[in-house]
C-alpha cells in the first residue's frame, strides 16, 4: 500500500466530476427522458379517450341509423296508406261519376224514349184517324171523334 | 527492457505494476526512482493522467448527449445514453428513498467512470507502456526501461481509496444532515446493545461505539479494497499471461472475455453499494 498525494488528486478531480455530472450532464438528460416519459403517457391517454369517443360515436351513429330506419319504414308506410286511399278515393269518385253519367245517360235515354214514343203514338193516332178515315170513307169530325182516338192513343 | 537483470519474469511484473512517479527533491521536480524517499508527497502522474482524462471523456460523451437532448424521438446516440441514465436512475429511485439531487449524478458519475477505468484493463498489457517507452527513449533520451506506464487507473490503490474516501465524507455528511449531530452520536454509541436500565446503558456505550465504528469505518474500506483487489488481481493474470510468449493469445482472449464480466461488475457493485451506505446513512430507523 503506498498510499500518497495521487489521493488527494483523485479525490479533487472526483468532486469536480460529480459536481459537474450534477450541474450539466444529470438534470438535461432525466429532464428529457421524464418529459419524453410524461409524453408518451400523455399520448396513450388520448388515445384511449380517442378510442373511447370512437365507439361512443358509433353507438350512436347505430342509433341514428336505427331511428332513421325506423322513421323511414314509418313514411313508407304512411306513404303506402294514402296511396291506398287516395286510389280508393279515386276510384269513388270515378265511380260516382260514372254512376252519374250512367244516371244522366238513361235519363236521357228515357226522355228519348219517351218523346219518340209520344210522337210514334202521335203518328200511330194519325195514321190510325187516316186508316179509320179510309176505311170509313168519310172524314170523322175530329173534335166529335177525338175521345176515341185518345183512347186509341192511351191503348198504344 | 534494457538492462539484462531486469529482463527477469519477476522484473517484467515489477515493471509493469509501478506506477511512473513525480515528485519534488529538493525543491525540483523528479521522477520515479528519485522519488523513493519523496514520502506522502509523490504523485502517480499516470494515474491521474488516465483516469482524469477517462473522467473527461465521460463527462464529453455524457454532456453533448445532454446538450442535443430531445423530447421528442431520440437519435441512437442519445438512446444509448438514456438507457445507462434510466439504469442508474432505476437503481437509485429503488434503493434510495430519500429526496437529493446528489445521489443519482453520483451514482452515474462513479458507475461510468469506473467501468471506463475498469475498461483500460482490456488493452493488451504491453501496447501502451511499450508505447510510453518508446517515446520517452526518443522523446526523451530515457531508458525505456524507466519510463513506467500503467494505464488502469483503478489498480492503484490511491484511485479507488479516493473513490471510497469521498463516498465515506457523503455517508458522514448524509447521516449528519438527516438525523442531526445528536443523532448521529447516538446511532454510533446506542446500538445495536441498548437497554432500557440507564446505567447499563452507559456501561454498553463503549462497545456500541467500538462496534459502531468498525462497521461504519468497514464501508470506505470494503468499497475501495474491493475494487482495487479485482482489478489489481485481474491486470496481474493478464501481465503473466502477457509474459508466456506465443500462447498467451488465447490465453488473453479467454481471461479477456472473462474479465468484461468482472469489469462491468465491479463498476456496478461500487455504484450500488455507493447507493446503497448512502441510503442506509440517510434512513433513520436503525
Amino acid at each position: 500500500m503506498n498510499l500518497n498525494a495521487t489521493l488527494l488528486g483523485e479525490l479533487i478531480a472526483f468532486a469536480v466530476f460529480v459536481l459537474f455530472c450534477m450541474k450539466f450532464v444529470w438534470p438535461p438528460l432525466i429532464n428529457a427522458i421524464e418529459a419524453r416519459q410524461k409524453k408518451i403517457a400523455d399520448g396513450l391517454a388520448a388515445s384511449d379517450r380517442a378510442e373511447k369517443d370512437l365507439a361512443l360515436a358509433q353507438d350512436k351513429a347505430k342509433d341514428q341509423l336505427k331511428d332513421a330506419k325506423a322513421q323511414a319504414a314509418d313514411i313508407i308506410e304512411q306513404a303506402k296508406k294514402r296511396e291506398a286511399k287516395m286510389l280508393d278515393e279515386a276510384v269513388q269518385k270515378a265511380n260516382a261519376e260514372r254512376e252519374n253519367i250512367l244516371a244522366i245517360g238513361r235519363a236521357e235515354l228515357e226522355a228519348e224514349r219517351n218523346r219518340l214514343r209520344e210522337e210514334l203514338r202521335k203518328q200511330v193516332a194519325a195514321l190510325a184517324v187516316a186508316g179509320a178515315e179510309k176505311i170509313l170513307q168519310r172524314s170523322i169530325d175530329e173534335a166529335a171523334h177525338s175521345d176515341i182516338l185518345e183512347k186509341l192513343v192511351q191503348e198504344l | 527492457m534494457a538492462a539484462g537483470e531486469e529482463l527477469t519474469l519477476s522484473g517484467h511484473i515489477q515493471h509493469h505494476l509501478t506506477n511512473a512517479k513525480m515528485c519534488t527533491v529538493d525543491g525540483s521536480v523528479a521522477f520515479n526512482k528519485a522519488c523513493s524517499e519523496a514520502g506522502f508527497w509523490t504523485w502517480h502522474v499516470d494515474t491521474l493522467a488516465w483516469s482524469i482524462g477517462l473522467g473527461l471523456l465521460f463527462l464529453w460523451i455524457f454532456r453533448s448527449a445532454a446538450t442535443k437532448a430531445t423530447t421528442g424521438v431520440p437519435g441512437k446516440f442519445q438512446c444509448f445514453i438514456e438507457m445507462v441514465v434510466e439504469l442508474v436512475a432505476t437503481n437509485v429511485k429503488d434503493t434510495y428513498h430519500g429526496k437529493s439531487k446528489l445521489i443519482a449524478p453520483l451514482a452515474l458519475t462513479i458507475f461510468v467512470w469506473v467501468f471506463l477505468m475498469n475498461l483500460m484493463d482490456l488493452i493488451p498489457v504491453d501496447f501502451l507502456p511499450a508505447f510510453a517507452g518508446f517515446v520517452g527513449e526518443q522523446a526523451l533520451g530515457m531508458d525505456s526501461h524507466d519510463v513506467y506506464m500503467k494505464i488502469v487507473p483503478t489498480t492503484d490503490i490511491n484511485l479507488t481509496a479516493a473513490l471510497a474516501i469521498g463516498v465515506f465524507i457523503l455517508m458522514i455528511g448524509y447521516s449528519i444532515r438527516i438525523k442531526g449531530v445528536l443523532g448521529f452520536i447516538k446511532e454510533l454509541t446506542l446500538h445495536p446493545f441498548s437497554s432500557k436500565n440507564l446505567p447499563l446503558q452507559i456501561a454498553l456505550i463503549p462497545f456500541n461505539l467500538l462496534l459502531e465504528t468498525i462497521a461504519l469505518v468497514a464501508k470506505p474500506f470494503s468499497l475501495a479494497l474491493r475494487l482495487f483487489g479485482n482489478l489489481y488481481a485481474g491486470e496481474m493474470i493478464f501481465i503473466l499471461i502477457g509474459a508466456i510468449g506465443l500462447m498467451q493469445l488465447p490465453l488473453h482472449f479467454v481471461w479477456a472475455v472473462f474479465h468484461i464480466l468482472v469489469i462491468v461488475l465491479q463498476a456496478f457493485v461500487f455504484m450500488m453499494l455507493t447507493i446503497v451506505y448512502l441510503s442506509m446513512a440517510s434512513s433513520d430507523n436503525h
